[in-house]
């Protein structure tokens, strides 16, 4: 770890500010804030992440779960995984975000992580947190290990020639399905982005992952409400039964009218370099009968542009499995 | 055993009390050797503490944090030490520049090879008394051949300090294409290890065979409590508070390393978060710290990171073995081949010695076994969990399933047909061998009678389960060991010895011993262990610690009380005073005539108090069992049977039920005892589904080098356990009959369970770990 300074705020405006000296929000920010710290305290303790300052923005006031007009909910950054997953109002009206929590790491780590943090967790390629290897995401222009090593866990869409790695988050994949929306102040204000434009693909700059700039504090995520007897689930596959990051994994929410599927969102964990929200599936499935073959059929069309590597092309079929499983549960409920 | 609750102690007794009956009439119970003529003399109950479910008498100290571990010790002017391990796998060093790191805040000096003094290497020993792995002491040369080897130290005033001391030193570096290839060829010369008949003959003209590769991944230790050394140096004499399973093993290792004489080094262990294997000789951490504290004059704390545990503290080499198994129609066989490599480092010539039990676990009149070692430029090799015979029962017991399946025959059968009447590897009879007992009993309890061999043809709440069983087998020897007893004028008594409890439970047990020689509850037994200040006694390895100190404890405890019932009779303040020695008896507690119950007469520490005596000691020590001509072979055995559920739709695999049954003879305390098989269950668990260590092929970096990414069982995996103990003594080893169980129940696990995901998936998987893209047809 490399010596930091450390600042701790209450005010929204005044973290901003502090991190508005940052040259990028992206790798190799020089100014980081500091929430639950699971990501970022593990990094630095890798020399993966290297601040000159952190900024604890757990005394920020955004730690509330609040349920709007419309039937939505806007959840403070600074509310806990556990406490959204356990929130009676998610339990029960979204049902997926609840489960992808839950799924996700341990019970303690679930008490420190933030809904901010989760948004923005790094990577779990173990060459981009191994500074003996080459890693572009890491050290831009430095080339990509994963490539021709172990890529067992990387990422079959959304892939690039400089980066193959999967985002492994489990909330960020219920959220696309979601569609939820990001809100941010930063220099120059507040805005809303919808998170389907807040993931980057890696393309030739792996190391920028998302939208933010310097300064850019998230301070909400709001959920719309999902359409009317609409049901939802979250399927995660790993190889040992708790406590690993997803192989393959799926957030579905579908309505289901006169034996049609009427409305359908899909999005997929571990197979893309971002959380994978899936047009595709979702239009072959709206007006057709929720049977096994079209669900199958949807998970083909997801899954049609993926790229395997040397040792993970079981990811493709696995994810096609996955999917069409959390259909059927989400139907059959 | 199962069943045996702490709340019910009256039924425990009685329990007990049948068993020791049953354990009369049975065939394997030879006449007590050295039984105490003073204790047969009147029949009655006597007061013991062995066989009974009793709590780790440890176990307050650790649930309330009092325990204290190697690296939970300070000292005043301690500093910490923080290796700098080699970026490279193969190559030189040909330049360390710490002039950086030297004038970082707290840093007291960076050691290299050219200012930390010399360090020696260890002589050669056999005898497992100054034996190590990695005979080359750190930094002896440039030369790199393993990722992670430790090039220079960083020490400095607190943990944070010389950490990032150890990154800001440059090390610049040769750097030559590393081998980590798993593909395993034999580099050095093939070793035939056993032989008879002529089996490629029989092999050539069999009807029915088998010829089959399987492999083992490389497994790393991965204990809960890291490695650590605290070296105290008072200018003469070093301390070494040590991670370790053996105390005197490891003194005689760094006298030699540090060159110093045995009396100015002493090595401490009080507690073991667990060791597996990888504690059970020194690495070069030990010297480094070692050399560190003798340099500066200062308490020097190191302890190894996680991820270094990856690199220079041992791991299970990968093995890749070929098994060829003929037959004939009636399942006999007619021949088995074995032959395997395991890779080792380029220095060391490890060996994963899978043909362990493989010359005597079936009879076949032509068997040759070989083995060969492959050089790969990995960190030294060493033993793990039963060592060989685990990842060799890997291959033969599925070569064995898979030949039932040829044979169209049930596997319990086909092991039935194939059991030996005397150990043909070594022309010997068998000492105890209740393997087709452990089958029976396995067989029912599991219900598998109930098994439709047909693939993937059994269901269960929509899933399809797959039942599998393999058999095991476990050495059953013993190390020398001395032990001295003192008895105390308070009534209680004082065991001491040279040998440590590594988590198992070796505190408990040997108050069990001292309690039931002496006839007085555990309580009041104090057991002093993990110091070499101590009288020698065995490493904890070889699941050999237990049957290794019986013998030394009771001549021990007869010394004492002899000299107690002479003390009785020479002085003409007890009642026994005038009597002849040999007229008395030391029985539950009480010093009495023989001709009377105890009840009659007196508790031992009134007849010294009588006699104004503070404190009687007794000392003895017993030899070893590996060298001399043996009369028997002894083995413990055992049998698992294991259900697997599959989800073909979300090629999700659980193991959901196991059933264990062990002969490993009289067990002193089923409820540590129990632990152990459960927890090699898991670790079996482990290593057929999850655990390997994957070498990066560029660099020969370990890549999974974290507990995040090397995967172990965690608790949602555990299955439904059940244990059970055979309990045929066999009194050659100690008068108990106890032999170990450490490590037998690992033995066996990983091919049950890869049998039954046959069974489950009709996909055989040779390569461990058995991953999901496995079981989907796209293994890569
Ligand atoms: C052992 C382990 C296992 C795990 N397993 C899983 C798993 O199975 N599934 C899963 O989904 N996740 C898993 N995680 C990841 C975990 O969910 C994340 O580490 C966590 O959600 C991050 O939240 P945090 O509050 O701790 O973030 P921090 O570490 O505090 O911050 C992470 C990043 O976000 C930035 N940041 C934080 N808050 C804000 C904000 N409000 N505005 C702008 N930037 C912000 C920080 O600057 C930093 O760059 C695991 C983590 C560990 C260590
Ligand atoms: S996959 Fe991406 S994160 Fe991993 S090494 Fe390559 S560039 Fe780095």
């Amino acid at each position: 770890m490399k010596q930091f300074t450390y600042t701790k705020t209450s005010e929204i405006n005044s973290a901003v500010q502090e991190g508005s000296a940052n040259k990028t929000a992206q790798q190799g920010a020089e100014i980081r804030f500091i929430a639950g710290g699971t990501t970022m305290l593990d990094l630095m303790k890798l020399m993966v992440e290297t601040p000159n300052k952190l900024i604890d923005i757990n005394h920020l006031p955004l730690d509330k779960i609040e349920t709007t007009s419309g039937g939505g909910v806007k959840v403070g950054a600074m509310v806990r995984n556990s406490d959204l997953a356990h929130h009676p109002y998610i339990k029960s009206h979204y049902q997926v975000l609840s489960e992808a929590l839950l799924s996700g790491a341990s019970p303690q780590l679930r008490n420190m992580a933030t809904t901010g943090g989760n948004l923005l967790q790094r990577t779990r390629c173990v060459y981009f947190r191994d500074t003996e290897f080459a890693c572009n995401k890491r050290e831009p222009g430095s080339g990509c290990a994963a490539i021709d090593g172990d890529n067992r866990m990387m990422a079959v869409l959304g892939t690039s020639d400089k980066c193959i790695a999967s985002n492994p988050s489990d909330m960020n994949v219920a959220l696309m399905a979601l569609e939820a929306t990001i809100h941010i102040t930063g220099k120059d204000g507040d805005r809303e982005i919808p998170i389907s434009q807040f993931y980057t693909l890696p393309g030739n700059s792996p190391d920028v992952e998302n939208v933010l700039k310097p300064g850019d504090l998230i301070t909400h995520v709001s959920i719309q409400p999902m359409p009317p007897g609409s049901n939802s689930t979250y399927l995660k596959l790993r190889d040992r039964a708790s406590y690993e990051f997803a192989l393959a994994s799926a957030a579905v929410i579908t309505q289901v009218k006169d034996g049609k599927i009427a409305h359908a969102r899909v999005a997929l964990g571990a197979v893309g370099t971002i959380p994978w929200r899936s047009p595709e599936a979702e239009s072959v499935l709206v007006g057709t009968a929720p049977t096994a073959e079209n669900f199958r059929k949807a998970a083909d069309a997801a899954l049609k542009d993926a790229k395997p590597q040397t040792h993970n092309k079981f990811k493709i079929e696995l994810s096609k499995r996955c999917l069409t499983h959390a259909l059927k549960l989400v139907t059959t409920a | 055993m199962s069943d045996n609750k702490d709340s019910n102690p009256k039924q425990k007794q009685s329990a007990d009390h049948k068993q020791s009956t049953n354990q009369k009439s049975s065939t394997d119970q030879k006449p007590p050797a050295n039984q105490q003529p003073a204790q047969t003399a009147v029949l009655e109950p006597k007061r013991t503490s062995v066989g009974h479910e009793t709590r780790r008498i440890d176990g307050p100290l650790k649930v309330t944090g009092k325990a204290v571990y190697t690296s939970d010790h300070n000292f005043p002017g301690m500093v910490y030490a923080v290796p700098v391990g080699a970026t490279i796998a193969n190559g030189k060093v040909t330049k360390i520049d710490a002039a950086e790191a030297e004038k970082m805040p707290g840093v007291h000096a960076i050691y290299h090879r050219t200012n930390i003094g010399q360090l020696f290497r260890v002589a050669p020993d056999s005898t497992f008394t100054a034996y190590t792995d990695e005979p080359r002491p750190p930094l002896e040369d440039d030369i790199i051949r393993y990722y992670g080897q430790y090039v220079a130290l960083a020490v400095a005033d607190t943990f944070e300090q010389a950490k990032a001391a150890a990154d800001a030193v440059k090390v610049t570096y040769q750097e030559e294409k590393p081998n980590v290839s798993p593909k395993l060829t034999a580099d050095d010369k093939v070793k035939v290890e056993s032989h008879r008949g002529d089996a490629q003959k029989a092999f050539d003209s069999a009807a029915i065979k088998l010829d089959e590769t399987y492999t083992t991944a490389s497994q790393t230790h991965n204990v809960i409590e890291l490695h650590a050394t605290v070296a105290v140096f008072d200018g003469t004499k070093f301390t070494m508070y040590e991670t370790t399973q053996g105390v005197v093993n490891h003194k005689n290792v760094l006298v030699q390393v540090l060159g110093v004489d045995p009396e100015n080094l002493q090595v401490i262990s009080k507690f073991l978060g667990s060791g597996f294997g990888s504690k059970i000789t020194p690495w070069s951490h030990c010297a480094l710290a070692g050399a560190a504290a003798r340099k500066l004059n200062r308490p020097v704390k190191l302890v190894v990171s996680r991820k270094m545990s990856f690199h220079a503290v041992g791991h299970r080499p990968r093995t890749q073995q070929r098994v060829r198994l003929s037959a004939q129609p009636d399942g006999k066989l007619t021949s088995i081949q074995h032959d395997y490599f395991n890779h080792t480092s380029m220095l060391d010539d490890y060996k994963e010695n899978c043909g362990e039990c493989t010359s005597y676990l079936y009879s076949t009149p032509n068997l040759r076994i070989t083995s060969a070692l492959s050089r790969r430029n990995v960190g030294t090799p060493t033993s793990m969990r039963g060592p060989g015979a685990v990842p060799g029962l890997f291959a033969t017991e599925s070569a064995m399933d898979e030949l039932a399946i040829k044979l169209k025959m049930d596997p319990v059968k086909l092991r039935i047909i194939n059991e030996p009447t005397i150990d043909e590897g070594l022309n010997l009879p068998f000492a105890s061998r209740h393997l087709i007992g452990c089958y029976k009993q396995g067989a029912d309890l599991f219900g598998w009678d109930q098994r439709d061999p047909r693939i993937g043809s059994m269901k269960k709440n929509g899933l399809t389960l797959g039942w599998g069983t393999a058999g095991a087998s476990w050495i059953a020897e013993r190390f020398p060991a001395e032990v001295a007893i003192q008895l105390n004028n308070d009534g209680t008594a004082r065991v001491s010895s040279a040998t440590q409890d590594i988590g198992t439970g070796t505190y408990t047990v040997f108050a069990q011993v001292v309690g039931d020689k002496l006839g007085i509850p555990i309580e009041k037994v104090e057991v002093v262990l993990g110091d070499t200040s101590l009288p020698a006694g065995p490493l904890s390895g070889g699941s050999m610690g237990i049957a290794s100190i019986i013998p030394a404890t009771t001549k021990a405890i007869e010394k004492a009380v002899d000299t107690l019932l002479t003390a009785a009779v020479q002085s003409p303040l007890t009642k026994f005073s005038g009597a002849k020695k040999t007229e008395l008896a030391l029985t539950n507690g009480n010093v009495h005539r023989k001709d009377q119950p105890s009840k009659e007469g007196v508790p031992f520490e009134t007849v010294m108090q009588q006699v104004n005596l503070n404190k009687i000691s007794g000392k003895a020590s017993s030899p070893g069992t590996f060298s001399g001509k043996k009369q028997s072979s002894m083995h413990s055995y055992g049998v698992h049977f294991v259900e697997v559920t599959w989800q073909e739709e979300l090629a999700r695999l659980r193991v959901s039920r196991v059933v264990t049954v062990i002969d490993a003879g009289k067990i002193m305390n089923p409820k540590t005892g129990r632990n152990q098989i459960e927890g090699a269950i898991v670790m079996g668990l482990g290593m057929a589904l999850f655990e390997g260590t994957e070498y990066e092929p560029t660099k020969g970096a370990p890549i999974n080098s974290s507990l995040a990414d090397y995967i172990l069982p965690v608790n949602a995996d555990m299955p439904k356990m059940d244990v059970h103990f055979l309990e045929v003594p066999n009194t050659e080893l100690n008068e108990y009959g106890a032999r170990g169980i450490g490590e037998i129940g690992l033995a066996g696990l990983a091919p049950a369970l890869a049998n039954a995901v046959h069974h489950a998936t009709g996909i055989r998987v040779r390569n461990l770990p058995i991953r999901i893209e496995d079981l989907m047809g796209e293994s890569t």
